[in-house]
């Protein structure tokens, strides 16, 4: 190595280019970093998003208040009053009849049902409940709020489109007033429809040139692998391809027709359209009914009467109205029909939106807008108990033997080894461990807190072990040293002295295993924890669910109003999970010393 | 009953505790001073001996009865009776003892034989009960009233009541911590008892190798058909799984771990620390409602277009680095820094991005995609939510072995002028490489034995493929299926504890070894 | 005139009023090091000699390691660290923005107290250095570079048949040999020794100490060092380091036996430290 060398090696261009090659190799790796933060940072964002949107729907419910006229002959023929007898049967009849007497044009039997659909089955059982505890009201009438639908409930807060007012010009009139009718209107405002249905079928035009287009592809391919396969003579591929080539060439040639069809009629829309339930749904508000837009032409509406007309009368500017809900009825639960139903009801005052307490206080159902959380909240309330009761002071007494106790052998060695190892078992063993060993052998009883506290239990334990080793290794020495230098026994030593400045460590590390068990839902699936359970669990052998199970249950229904609800008690679970997890920070922060 | 017997037991050891007292107090003239131990600790040892004694009695007698009453119905059900299949036996049982238990009764009695030996079930059952709680409350109070006689008969001014009393709370401590060990022998034999069953009708390796999986397909009086528990879609599926998600949570968890730890200033580790904490205490319920919901639906609808998306964004510069790697193998130096020096990377990566848009604008007239299907339980999508479940876990675990790197190391590179993220990928990564090594493997136990997410998100049936974009099921999945399902508990319970036994064995082993290497990791630096 | 000369003989009429004839190598005026709200070291003016040994002196925490990592910029790695003043490394304050910090400590390197070979090979710890500043364009360069430093080190004997075994099973004073062939492998200007022999038993540290002596031929070298023997042994000038202030500097002779300051006088004598 030259001398001269040595000075200018680090400080020549050469160097310096390789250090800016370096440089940006260093920029690369630390925004690798950051980037690794941001996608933790979007996952969370995203999850939490998804969970937080949907509970919206869930802070309030709606209830239609009706006037109930308690009929004695529906609701106690006999006229005794044994409360206990009263059928369900009967005040099904009665919230029916109820319903009816407010739509006397709706036709009875089988075509009422999507009207005592907007109701929910609770309402009836309400009223039982009611009559059953105030059985003098029988005979009277009274404004009772009936719980709506969880359909009903979610058109109510708009997730199934709003109807909107269009500019409506001219006078309308009407020829006829149920049934099917047709309105003529003197004016451009039909038009809007017109539109509405050209840009829906330009949609489909485009929708099925796509297809074409990807059948084209297919075609390109094919014909490429032919050529190819020609030079190669592979005669069975080119039979093969070019059999395919045909068959893309046929869908091809439908398609197109499709499109050249659909263009034809889009010209032809000069006369006459009808609309489909996949584009938006049109309304006529006039002389008091509602019509729905079937088939339009530029001055004239056919459609049927969802509302009955009071008269045939035309209709002036401005005392008629067009709406339109832009979600097609396809892609709604909720019919047009029953929706001009509701809308009566809006008009008249009769739908009342109030907090949803039913939420935390009703228990599991299977009809969305009845089922609550509070049995779930229970069942994890008695489990949890159970596994405090059994994996704290196990957890707690296990780790002063180990820290405090053990002497340094295989034993011992094998303890430790096998609490890490258990720490990171999969927690469905644990289940079947419960499932063949709790309920199996112990004979507890199945579903029930007990069984799950104890399994849970088992579970947490290692968590438990470890975080109050490590507390009480956080005492120093010294501590013991006095007291066993002023003659404590060695117990004397642990358990008045270490062990109480240990407390918030192992309270900590406790919180933080309890909320880990809190969270658990395999083990308890293992268990039977997954049963239908409709009465609150009130100690710790009824039957039970817990939270995180409930989530798993409700996760499995697909209706919308479901998918909020869980969403509502993911969020309860996680609140719960906060506020411990809290606690132990503050535990942490206000008790832990730093020797 | 037995509650009641429990309870009544727990007052009189309290009360125990202060006869025992006061007896300490009297035998000395209530001159304390005398005493070798202080009133106190007479009480403890009377408290303790009765607790255990009659506590311990009480368990044990209570599941020993248990276990003999219920041979004793089994094996008195009438001869016609035991000529029944295996399923009716057990309906009858279980419909005596609810009736016997006044519960509701599951079903309805099959032949009106079946019915009346029911009923007789019934009683005797409620007989045998009646006798067994009368039996077990009288043998704990004699157990009760026994010890107390002992122990309190042994009070004395001289009896060494501290010495033994702290002697006895050792040994309840050891047993607590004997518990751990319990635990694990628990799970072996509870594991072992159906899976050993479920092996003298099945042969291990049809189980281990067979490749077809519907075990409840061909069950014939209670016995499955060795052909349709073939295991190997399970395993594949799960392994699938279990891999998308180290392929998502290991560089994200990893670099999150380095970023934070060597780069990040004390305010973004106070805000990005958490974050990670928050990811790793979400239920995985609500993980597995998250990739139901949102993942997979989303992966199915756009999934095909972004991987078009990132097979033109990524390919070309893997390519190139591909490329570069070989030559550099071949000894080309110059010729790869040449491709270096030209800034072949951009260019390439520029035009592939360029010809993407062009094939979306110009040929596609949309956004361009494979054409692949992607199914809705994808492993794809269940794969990579349990990714985002276990980057805290794996960054949390890396931190800790990323910190245990002795500063003199890091002081060490720079001192020879390294750069920070030289000093990382060249020392700090080679020297936790064994500690980071057993974090991937503890992740990856974890995968394979997370349950939740799959249960909701991935598919419930066997399918053995290479392509993630399919529905796979797991070993857990199909755990939970056959436990859960509604077929009769003793014929499901076979494959599945089955399928329980080998995860346990799989993930013991996998943190077996991450925590030997842990340890003599550990070792090392401290 | 043409400056550079000018320059050159400037340069040449600084040498010869330098006491021993030796080229200033590094320069620190009004040198303030600040830990937080601390003050650990206050104004210190000291220069290094070129290939010469500079040895730092003074009780615990009187700030001599501080300024010693001073020099090649290892406070950086401190967040909460602030240094005031200039540094010059020859002609270049290190402190300014154009300066990079790794580029310099590839020319001040650096030896530690404890000796920290990296858990890699002989090889390996020694090519870190060389292979990270793109020093060696192929193998067999690289050999050479591993081996002249080893020979530098005077390790090589004693290793070259164990070269690809890791270098943490080394003896101490082997491994800090080991260390100091590291640093050397980049052919820094500089090579700062923090206490390099306060782990190492008295064979090893005479060793090191032979080493040093060597090493100066070719190196400036500035050492830290708590033991007052060593600084007599090994070095041509001594600094007197007291609560964070330069008391004294000079050539060692002088210091050790005729200091001017009280407060050195007490040290070395034993009064106190």
């Amino acid at each position: 190595m030259e001398q001269q060398d040595i000075s200018t090696r680090h400080t020549s261009k050469k160097a310096k280019v390789r250090l800016a090659k370096r440089y940006a190799f260093e920029r690369r790796f630390k925004m690798f970093g950051i980037l690794a933060i941001l996608i933790s940072a979007a996952a969370l964002m995203t999850l939490v998003y998804t969970i937080a949107v949907k509970v919206a729907g869930v802070f309030t419910e709606n209830y239609i208040v009706l006037d109930v006229q308690y009929d004695e002959k529906i609701i106690d023929p006999s006229g005794e009053r044994k409360t206990e007898n009263f059928e369900l049967s009967a005040f099904r009849k009665l919230v029916r009849t109820t319903l009816r007497e407010n739509f006397s044009y709706v036709p009875g039997g089988r075509q009422a049902f999507p009207l005592y659909r907007l109701l929910s089955d609770a309402a009836i059982l309400e009223v039982r409940k009611h009559i059953q505890a105030n059985p003098e009201l029988i005979g009277s009438t009274e404004k009772f709020p009936l719980l709506a639908d969880d359909v009903t409930n979610l058109y109510l807060k708009g997730y199934y489109g709003t109807l909107e007012k269009l500019p409506s010009f001219g006078v309308a009139q009407p020829v006829g007033t149920s049934d099917t009718i047709e309105v003529f209107v003197q004016s451009n405002s039909l038009n809007v429809i017109l539109q509405a249905k050209k840009d829906f079928m330009a949609k489909e035009i485009r929708r099925l040139n796509r297809q074409v287009r990807a059948q084209q592809r297919g075609i390109d391919e094919f014909n490429k692998r032919i050529l190819a396969a020609e030079t190669d003579q592979r005669e069975q591929d080119i039979a093969k391809f070019k059999r395919e080539v045909q068959t893309y060439t046929s869908r091809r040639d439908a398609l197109q027709k499709e499109v050249s069809d659909l263009k034809l009629r889009i010209k032809a829309l000069g006369g006459e359209a009808a609309l489909n339930k996949d584009i938006a749904s049109f309304f006529l508000k006039i002389n008091g009914g509602m019509v729905k837009v079937n088939k339009i032409s530029p001055d004239r509406i056919e459609g049927v009467v969802y509302r009955p007309l009071n008269s045939d009368a035309p209709a002036q500017e401005g005392q008629w109205e067009l709406l339109v809900n832009s979600k097609p009825e396809n892609d709604r639960k909720i019919s047009d029909q029953q929706i001009a139903w509701i809308e009566k009801l809006k008009e008249q005052g009769k739908i009342k939106e109030i907090g949803n307490w039913r939420f935390l206080t009703a228990n599991f159902s299977r009809e969305a807008e009845q089922a609550g959380v509070w049995g779930a909240v229970a069942g994890s309330f008695w489990t949890m108990m159970i596994t405090l009761l059994l994996a704290f002071p196990i957890g707690v007494t296990a780790a002063i033997y180990l820290e405090e106790f053990a002497p340094k052998n295989w034993f011992t060695n094998l303890i430790e080894v096998n609490i890490n190892n258990l720490a990171a078992v999969p927690s469905i063993i644990f289940g079947l461990l419960g499932l063949a060993f709790v309920i199996g052998v112990m004979g507890v009883g199945r579903s029930t807190p007990l069984s799950g506290g104890i399994v849970l239990a088992l579970m947490t334990l290692p968590t438990i072990i470890i975080a109050a080793r490590a507390a009480i290794k956080a005492v120093p020495p010294s501590i013991r040293e006095a007291a066993l230098g002023i003659g404590a026994s060695k117990n004397q030593a642990v358990f008045h002295h270490v062990l109480p400045l240990a407390m918030p460590g192992i309270l900590t590390g406790t919180i933080i295993g309890m909320a880990q068990a809190l969270g658990e839902t395999a083990p308890l699936l293992m268990i039977g924890m997954n049963a239908f359970v409709v009465d609150t669990p009130t100690w710790f052998t009824d039957t039970a669910t817990a939270m995180p199970v409930q989530i798993f249950l409700m996760a499995d229904f697909p209706e919308t109003a479901f998918q909020m609800k869980t969403s509502a008690a993911i969020i309860v679970l996680l609140l719960f999970l906060v506020v411990m997890n809290a606690v132990a920070i503050f535990l942490r922060q206000r008790f832990e010393r730093k020797w | 009953m037995i509650g009641s017997v429990a309870l009544t037991l727990l007052a009189l050891t309290i009360a125990s505790y202060f006869f025992a007292r006061t007896r300490a107090v009297q035998s000395v003239g209530g001159k304390t001073g005398h005493l070798h131990s202080r009133p106190t600790y007479h009480g403890l040892y009377t408290f303790l001996w009765t607790g255990l004694i009659s506590f311990g009695f009480l368990i044990v007698v209570n599941i020993a009865s248990g276990l003999y009453i219920d041979y004793n119905i089994r094996t008195s059900l009438p001869e016609d009776i035991q000529g029944l299949p295996k399923i009716q036996q057990e309906q009858i049982v279980d419909q005596a003892k609810s009736i016997a238990k006044n519960k509701p009764v599951v079903g309805v009695a099959a032949t009106d034989r079946a019915r009346e030996v029911r009923d007789a079930l019934a009683e005797q059952y409620a007989t045998l009960s009646q006798v067994r709680y009368i039996g077990i409350a009288i043998i704990a109070l004699l157990a009760f009233g026994f010890t107390f006689w002992v122990t309190y008969s042994q009070i004395d001014k001289d009896w060494r009541a501290r010495n033994r009393s702290e002697r006895l709370i050792l040994y309840i401590l050891l047993l607590c911590a004997v518990i751990a060990i319990m635990t694990t022998v628990g799970i072996v034999f509870a594991l072992m008892g159906p899976t050993l069953k479920f092996f003298f009708d099945v042969s291990v390796l049809k189980f281990l190798f067979g490749t077809h999986w519907s075990p409840l397909s061909g069950v014939f009086e209670g016995k499955v058909d060795e052909n349709t528990v073939g295991a190997i879609p399970l395993f594949a599926g799960t392994f699938m799984i279990a891999f998308i998600a180290m392929f998502v949570a290991v560089p994200i968890g990893l670099m999150a771990a380095i970023y934070l730890s060597d780069y990040a200033g004390s305010k973004i580790r106070s805000s990005a620390k958490p974050l990670l904490e928050i990811l790793a205490g979400i239920p995985t319920v609500v993980y597995g409602f998250f990739a139901a919901l949102t993942v997979a639906p989303f992966i199915r609808d756009h999934g095909d277009s972004w991987l078009y998306f990132l097979l033109f964004f990524f390919g070309p510069m893997l390519g190139i680095f591909l490329f570069r790697s070989v030559l550099r193998t071949f000894g080309l130096h110059s010729l790869s820094e040449l491709f270096e020096t030209i800034h072949l990377m951009k260019i390439a990566s520029v035009a592939s991005l360029a010809a993407y848009f062009a094939l979306w604008f110009g040929y596609y007239e949309e956004v361009p995609s494979f054409g692949l299907s992607i199914a809705s339980e994808s492993a794809l999508a269940a794969g990579v939510v349990m990714g985002i479940m276990i980057i805290p876990f794996i960054s949390s675990l890396s931190d800790d072995i990323i910190n245990a790197v002795p500063q003199s190391l890091r002081d060490g590179s720079y001192g020879v002028g390294a750069t920070k993220a030289e000093t990382i990928t060249k020392v700090i990564l080679p020297a936790a490489l064994p500690g980071i090594v057993s974090a991937i493997l503890l992740g990856f136990s974890r995968a394979v034995g997370e349950t939740m997410i799959v249960v909701m998100a991935a598919g419930q049936g066997a399918n053995l493929t290479w392509n993630p974009l399919e529905a796979m099921t797991t070993v857990t999945v199909q755990i939970v299926a056959l436990i859960t399902g509604d077929t009769e508990a003793d014929t499901a319970a076979g494959p599945a504890f089955a399928l329980g036994f080998t995860l346990f064995a799989i993930t013991l082993a996998m943190n077996v070894i991450a925590l030997r290497i842990v340890q003599k990791y550990r070792q090392k630096y401290d | 005139m043409d400056p550079e000369l000018t320059e050159l003989a400037e340069r040449a009429q600084n040498e010869q009023n330098r006491p021993n004839g030796h080229i200033a190598k590094m320069t620190a005026r009004k040198v303030d090091v600040f830990y937080g709200d601390k003050q650990a070291l206050f104004a210190v003016d000291l220069d290094v000699s070129d290939r010469s040994v500079t040895s730092l002196i003074g009780p615990s925490g009187c700030g001599k390691s501080t300024f010693l990592r001073c020099l090649n910029r290892m406070n950086d790695v401190i967040d909460i660290c602030r240094v005031d003043g200039t540094i010059k490394l020859q002609e270049d304050n290190i402190y300014e923005k154009t300066i990079d910090p790794v580029q310099l400590r590839a020319r001040v390197g650096m030896v530690f107290q404890k000796p920290n070979p990296f858990p890699k090979s002989i090889f390996e710890n020694v090519a870190y250095g060389p292979k990270i500043h793109g020093m060696a364009t192929s193998k067999s360069e690289l050999e050479d570079v591993v081996e002249n430093s080893l020979i530098k080190a005077g390790l090589f004997n004693e290793v070259k048949d164990r070269l690809y075994e890791p270098g943490t099973g080394l003896s101490g004073g082997q491994q800090q040999r080991l260390c100091i062939a590291r640093a050397i492998a980049v052919s820094p200007e500089v090579i700062l020794m923090d206490e390099p022999c306060s782990a190492l038993d008295p064979i090893a540290t005479a060793k090191i100490e032979e080493l040093i002596d060597e090493l100066k031929e070719n190196f400036c070298i500035v050492i830290v060092t708590h033991s007052m023997q060593q600084a007599a042994r090994v070095s041509q000038k001594t600094a007197f380091f007291h609560l964070g202030k330069l008391v004294e500097e000079g050539e060692t002779n002088q210091i050790f036996t005729n200091p001017v300051d009280q407060r050195t006088q007490d040290y070395i004598t034993g009064r106190f430290g």
